[in-house]
């Protein structure tokens, strides 16, 4: 699953030939004068030429910022001032651990993560293995079901927003007709919650869909007939041979909507409005809670420290969910 | 600014690459690798449920565009369009200056396209077809930082706008915008699939140097992929929100930033909303509209998070 793997895979044998030519190719050998000199040697150089753009970019916008970020969380920063820098230590994280808002935030991100990315993880393989069927139309059912993708969070939130409005809300109003009181989805802790989660699996349902479908695609037909042969049903079929020829890109998922879930901020901000997260904060995610403290009382530093907390929770769920699927994966190695 | 994500290294990846070079895979339509079961009634009622969810957003969206707020908090709500259209149209103009936000969305969006597609394109060639020194550890770390979420560094990025003096300004949007280490990775694979090394080397051999090889032969070989890349950068730029809400404001907002406005009590009225929301979800409803097939099959392909 790591991306240096895929890295290493890349160098071809063929590609010592362009490029490396000097010395091995036609006509350049070192008696040709200093103009072909100055041409190997360009051609030695050039092609960093072709890299500075996008490196240039990376190293002051990409990289740079990573880095700096676990060196301004040691100081007292301030929005207004941002080039005054005070030294607090790991006084920011202190700050941060007493502060209730942030465990309040911290719950939330977790249960609106499993609320999330559980439903929509597991109906997009449902979904993808419908897509998988021969259908009439299926490139455009493939299409539609990619459409919520192309919207913005923004977009999006403002819209189930609307459908989620405790009196005049269309969903309030269909759960009423089947006997459903209204909820009230926007003070609610758990219904809160929930609406939020259900913009997020609404945008990527479909997304995960095609990637699993790529997955199945590429597991070998002949599995399917010998499992068909053996008198195994639809059912066990994907029990059996879909589902663990999908490992990788089980994980892969699981991992992406981590991270997407560990950072989520739009759909929560835009939700109500606030940045608080509601009321009593019972929809504020960690993404929020770091705007919140950085953007909304000016305190970059311990903004900075709530980023880094961010980072390491990412680094421990990615390392627990590769932890797993590697034993798994060693132990039906070894059955 | 947005994660984007490395491929899944599911077992698409280790299929020999197909013998096309002019015509990539990617952009073939259906590749017809189904299974041979033909899906049942209930597999069309299900997926026509799914499909149902998946755009009644939208056709809400149009719904409460063309009605008044005093429509939308009846009960039962009704569920066509109404007459109120262009008044909501113009309110939302007019309040919220969303016509001065959709040109900044697209002057951000045009330019970190174009950006992004030449940058990623020229050292995506670099990694797939030239030989220099580091290149490997260069890869390797820009790979890396592909799984490290960019809201992570975001107060430091905040820091150097600041003194920059590009609080905003749209620089501030569009040069973050340009770093894609997906992209590099991207064309980078793309390139190593479809640009047979004899053709550069026969280059080579009649004398082109390597800009000329890159002007007269990468580009055109390259170009389904350069366009894949720029409608996945187009989308994502146009419906990036955390950056832009941060080094942005009011003064000078993208369309995600305006929403935010409207959203955030600016406007109270709902349908208004809603028409502000229809006008920011056009443009990229009308790219996927065109160009949907693709971006199924790129997304397909390789993974991409927006």
């Amino acid at each position: 699953m790591s991306p240096t793997s895929t890295a290493k895979a890349g160098p071809r044998p063929a590609e010592t030939g362009p490029g490396s030519a000097p010395g091995s190719g036609a006509g350049t050998g070192p008696d040709d004068g200093p103009a072909a000199a100055l041409r190997r040697t360009w051609r030695k150089a050039s092609p960093y030429a072709y890299i500075a753009p996008f490196f240039t970019l990376f190293l002051a916008f990409g990289l740079f910022p990573l880095l700096y970020t676990a060196f301004v969380s040691l100081y007292r920063v301030e929005l207004q001032t941002s080039g005054e820098m005070q030294w607090r230590g790991i006084a920011n994280y202190t700050a941060l651990f007493a502060d209730e808002y942030f465990w309040i935030s911290l719950r939330n991100t977790f249960t609106i993560g499993v609320l999330s990315t559980v439903p929509q993880l597991a109906m997009a393989l449902g979904l993808a293995h419908l897509l998988n069927y021969k259908l009439r139309g299926r490139t455009f059912i493939r299409t539609a079901v990619l459409l919520p993708y192309a919207t913005s969070v923004a977009a999006a939130t403002l819209v189930f927003a609307q459908l989620f409005g405790r009196d005049f809300g269309l969903i309030n109003y269909v759960i009423g007709l089947i006997g459903v009181d209204p909820v009230d989805w926007q003070t609610g802790t758990v219904a809160s919650q929930i609406a939020v989660s259900s913009i997020v699996i609404w945008r990527w349902t479909g997304y995960n869909a095609l990637i699993y479908l790529a997955g199945m695609q590429s597991i070998p037909h002949e599995l399917y007939e010998a499992a068909g042969m053996d008198g195994a049903s639809r059912w066990r079929q994907f029990i059996h041979v879909t589902l663990p020829g999908l490992r990788p890109t089980i994980v892969f998922t699981v991992i992406i909507s981590t991270i997407g879930a560990t950072q989520l901020f739009g759909e929560p901000l835009l939700f109500e409005g606030s940045i608080s997260g509601g009321i009593s904060h019972q929809y504020q995610t960690l993404g929020l809670y770091m705007y919140e403290q950085g953007w909304g009382f000016f305190h970059l530093g311990r903004a900075a420290a709530i980023a880094w907390v961010m980072f390491v929770l990412i680094v421990v769920l990615v390392g627990v969910n590769a932890l797993i699927a590697r034993r798994r994966a060693r132990k039906e190695a070894g059955r | 600014m947005t994660a984007l994500a490395p491929p899944p290294t599911s077992p698409a990846k280790r299929r020999p690459p197909r013998e096309r070079p002019g015509k990539h895979p990617w952009l073939r339509k259906g590749s017809g690798a189904g299974k041979t079961m033909t899906g049942g009634w209930i597999a069309y009622l299900i997926l026509g449920f799914a499909l149902l969810i998946s755009a009644f957003p939208f056709y809400w969206t149009i719904v409460a565009a063309s009605r008044s707020n005093a429509d939308l908090a009846q009960v039962p709500p009704s569920l066509l369009p109404g007459p109120n259209l262009m008044k909501n149209v113009e309110a939302v103009l007019e309040e919220a200056d969303i016509g001065k936000a959709l040109l900044n969305s697209l002057i951000v969006s045009g330019a970190i396209t174009v950006g992004t597609v030449l940058s990623c394109t020229l050292a995506g060639f670099a990694f797939a077809k030239l030989k220099f020194r580091g290149r490997s550890a260069l890869l390797t770390l820009t790979i890396g930082t592909m799984m490290i979420p960019p809201q992570l560094g975001v107060i430091p990025l905040f820091m150097l706008i600041a003194e920059l003096q590009w609080v905003n300004q749209l620089q501030a949007v569009i040069l973050p915008g340009l770093v894609s280490a997906f992209g590099v990775f991207f064309m980078r694979q793309y390139l190593i699939q479809s640009l047979p090394d004899e053709l550069i080397e026969a280059a080579r051999v009649d004398g082109a140097s390597t800009a000329r090889i890159f002007w007269s032969i990468v580009i055109p070989i390259a170009r389904p992929g350069m366009a894949v890349l720029g409608m996945l950068t187009f989308m994502t730029a146009w419906n990036d929100f955390f950056w832009p809400v941060i080094a942005l404001s009011s003064q000078e907002p993208t369309v995600q930033v305006a929403l935010r406005q409207l959203g955030g009590g600016y406007v109270n009225d709902q349908s208004v909303i809603m028409a502000g929301t229809l006008l920011g979800t056009l443009p990229v409803l009308l790219v996927f509209g065109l160009l949907g097939r693709q971006i199924v099959g790129g997304i397909m392909q390789g993974a991409v998070k927006g």
